[in-house]
């Protein structure tokens, strides 16, 4: 984490006194994956608008490769982009599309053919070339988007939630592609994404992100295993991690909330238990069935069983968890020790 | 078998039921009255002495031998040839001007838009004042720079410039609600996926911008070209087609030789002449224009 090939010191976007993004610092290396991860509205894109450009910062520093970009238009920052919506010329044929950014900067056109042919093999996009966007489907659409953030050869590429207008099926396989492609390029990818399966999944550095704040920076692990608040607790994870009052836990008095994963409950015989629930919900997923439970001083209680589960509504579970697998934090959500 | 038949029959019928409400209008307010004028335009002018009798295509004949019709012609074709790439322009460069983000947008546009809620009785007289020789608008302009009284509507040399003036304010104001209209549906990405590879405004405007908005330019075209046909309401303000025809338009001539010389025939040979033209621009923009657009 030393070389620091984006740099991004303490900026600021305010719109009309309204909160934008505040005090964001973030820097990461060279070839790194970072995934800017939060629900909607919490500043996700809006930081990455600063980073490419397209929004000028009300405060603070941003570096690219050492260089000070704060002050320059997008062109200058050596970085490709692709959106949400694709932003694909509607008139434009495959081809023509990916190679708009070259014949902007005049590149040869022996060269151009080359760079063209190479990007289209990349995304599997041979024998498209002369199709307009209208005439390609979602997916091919999308890979006409990496196409032309490939073909500009930055090292920098900008993802805006790439994913977000496909189908579940066809999101994991772009998914895996996107990793490979960023792999294999050696390019560093900053990835907007409100889907934690994505970020987790596809990163080596996630930014969780909320109401306009950094929550907590860290790889997949860290955010999962070592949250930084009760809102990271929250996020990550599927079902989320449970919140349950210290006051209900005996011994655990001192803290305001203690937090445990579905995967570390286990159901404890009677009497045994260190927390008697009642049973609100089961949620049949397969290979295993998530039951939901409720008590008045916690919420999110989850726990997995295998197979088929077919509990009442309103069944008493008694549940039990170690000691090392608590997470703790205090009055204001955050985590303590 | 039969059933078959009797379904298709049966959707026949439908189809034509469908069909009927379109097919009597246009009929009754179109296609006949195409085919009457056509009709009437190979007979003689009837007399009390010489009763209209059929004369084959003698009434073209006389229109072509007729020097007026040649003059008023060349006039409509000047006419045309100025008002429709003009007020395209300028209304495509008033359009991405009140587009973009500028102080007083609003005021901007209503501005633009005021020409085009004027009836054209209206703005001839508007503009009859502007024209007037002496304490017109433009001579007192052109007096407190020294210029010479002009007679802008009086001299064959400027009749015609000032008509199509007169046109081009009118209708740019118009097309540019439609331009801006169309821009609007452009979507703002497209323009942050060009700032990302550096383009310049002017790429940007003539690579995507100006191919996206064609679909809107060929109406306007189209709007443009039946409007250099059918716009004279102001030369029976301004000019009366004079001075010696030279601001006379063809829709005018047709109007005159009908209702103030009550040459019918002639009037309706013109009237054919017109249509056909007409008919020949709609097939090549159907054709080959329309080839060429990318419509979304």
């Amino acid at each position: 984490m030393s070389e620091k090939f984006v740099d991004i010191n303490n900026i600021a976007k305010r719109w009309n006194g309204q909160l934008g993004v505040e005090d964001i610092s973030l820097s990461f290396p060279k070839g790194s994956f970072v995934a800017l991860l939060g629900p909607s509205g919490c500043g996700k894109s809006t930081t990455l608008r600063l980073l490419s450009g397209l929004e000028q910062a009300d405060q603070g520093i941003i570096k690219i490769n050492g260089v000070d970009v704060t002050d320059k238009p997008p062109s200058e920052r050596n970085l490709s982009m692709v959106f949400q919506s694709y932003a694909l010329f509607p008139h434009l044929t495959v081809k023509e599309n990916v190679i708009f950014g070259l014949k902007v900067r005049k590149t040869p056109i022996k060269e151009r053919q080359e760079k063209l042919l190479r990007a289209l093999e990349i995304t599997g996009l041979v024998g498209f070339e002369n199709r307009k966007p209208a005439e390609l489907s979602g997916g091919q659409r999308q890979r006409v988007a990496l196409a032309r953030a490939i073909v500009a050869n930055q090292p920098l590429c900008l993802m805006d939630e790439p994913l977000s207008n496909l189908d579940a099926k066809l999101r994991n396989s772009v998914r895996k592609d996107i990793k490979k492609l960023q792999v294999n390029l050696g390019i560093t990818v900053v990835y907007v994404t409100h889907d934690q399966t994505e970020a987790m999944s596809m990163a080596d550095i996630v930014v969780l992100m909320k109401d306009g704040r950094i929550q907590q920076t860290g790889s997949p692990e860290e955010l999962y295993y070592k949250p930084n608040n009760i809102f990271v607790a929250e996020f990550i994870g599927s079902p989320p991690m449970a919140i349950i009052e210290g006051k209900a836990l005996k011994g655990f008095e001192k803290y305001s909330s203690v937090g445990i994963r579905s995967e570390n409950l286990t159901v404890a015989k009677k009497g045994k238990g260190r927390l008697i629930c009642e049973v609100s919900e089961c949620e049949f997923l397969g290979s295993e069935t998530f039951i939901g439970l409720s008590h008045p001083s916690a919420k999110g209680l989850t726990i997995s069983m295998p197979g088929v589960q077919n509990i009442d509504q309103g069944k008493k579970l008694e549940i039990s968890f170690a000691n090392e697998d608590l997470h703790f934090f205090d009055v204001n959500g955050d985590r303590t020790s | 078998m039969l059933r078959l038949k009797k379904m298709s029959q049966r959707q026949s019928i439908y189809g034509w039921l469908l069909l009927s409400p379109a097919m009597i209008l246009l009929t009754t307010f179109a296609f006949y009255p195409s085919m009457a004028t056509f009709w009437s335009s190979l007979f003689s002018r009837g007399t009390r002495r010489k009763p209209s009798k059929f004369i084959g295509t003698d009434n073209y004949t006389d229109l072509f031998a007729d020097p007026t019709f040649w003059k008023v012609l060349t006039n409509n074709l000047i006419y045309a040839g100025a008002t429709i790439p003009i007020s395209i322009v300028i209304a495509l460069s008033m359009a991405l001007w009140a587009n973009s983000k500028i102080p007083a947008r609003s005021f901007i546009r209503t501005a633009y838009f005021t020409p085009t809620v004027l009836p054209m009785i209206a703005a001839a007289n508007l503009w009859l004042f502007f024209y007037t020789p002496g304490f017109g608008v433009l001579d007192q302009i052109g007096s407190l720079f020294g210029l010479p009284s002009v007679n802008w509507l009086g001299q064959p040399e400027t009749a015609l410039f000032s008509i199509i003036v007169v046109t081009i304010w009118k209708e740019a104001g118009f097309f540019m609600i439609f331009y801006l209209a169309a821009l609007q549906t452009i979507p703002e990405d497209l323009k942050e996926a060009a700032d990302i590879e550096g383009t310049s405004r002017w790429y940007y405007t003539r690579r995507i911008v100006l191919p996206l908005l064609m679909p809107t330019t060929l109406f306007i075209l189209v709007n443009a070209l039946i409007n250099s046909v059918k716009l004279i309401d102001h030369l029976f303000i301004l000019t009366k087609g004079g001075p010696n025809d030279a601001s006379k338009l063809l829709l005018y001539y047709i109007w005159e030789m009908a209702f103030a010389f009550f040459d019918a025939p002639h009037a309706a040979a013109t009237t054919i002449l017109v249509l056909a033209a007409l008919g020949i621009i709609a097939g090549i923009k159907f054709t080959i224009l329309d080839k060429r657009t990318h419509y979304q």
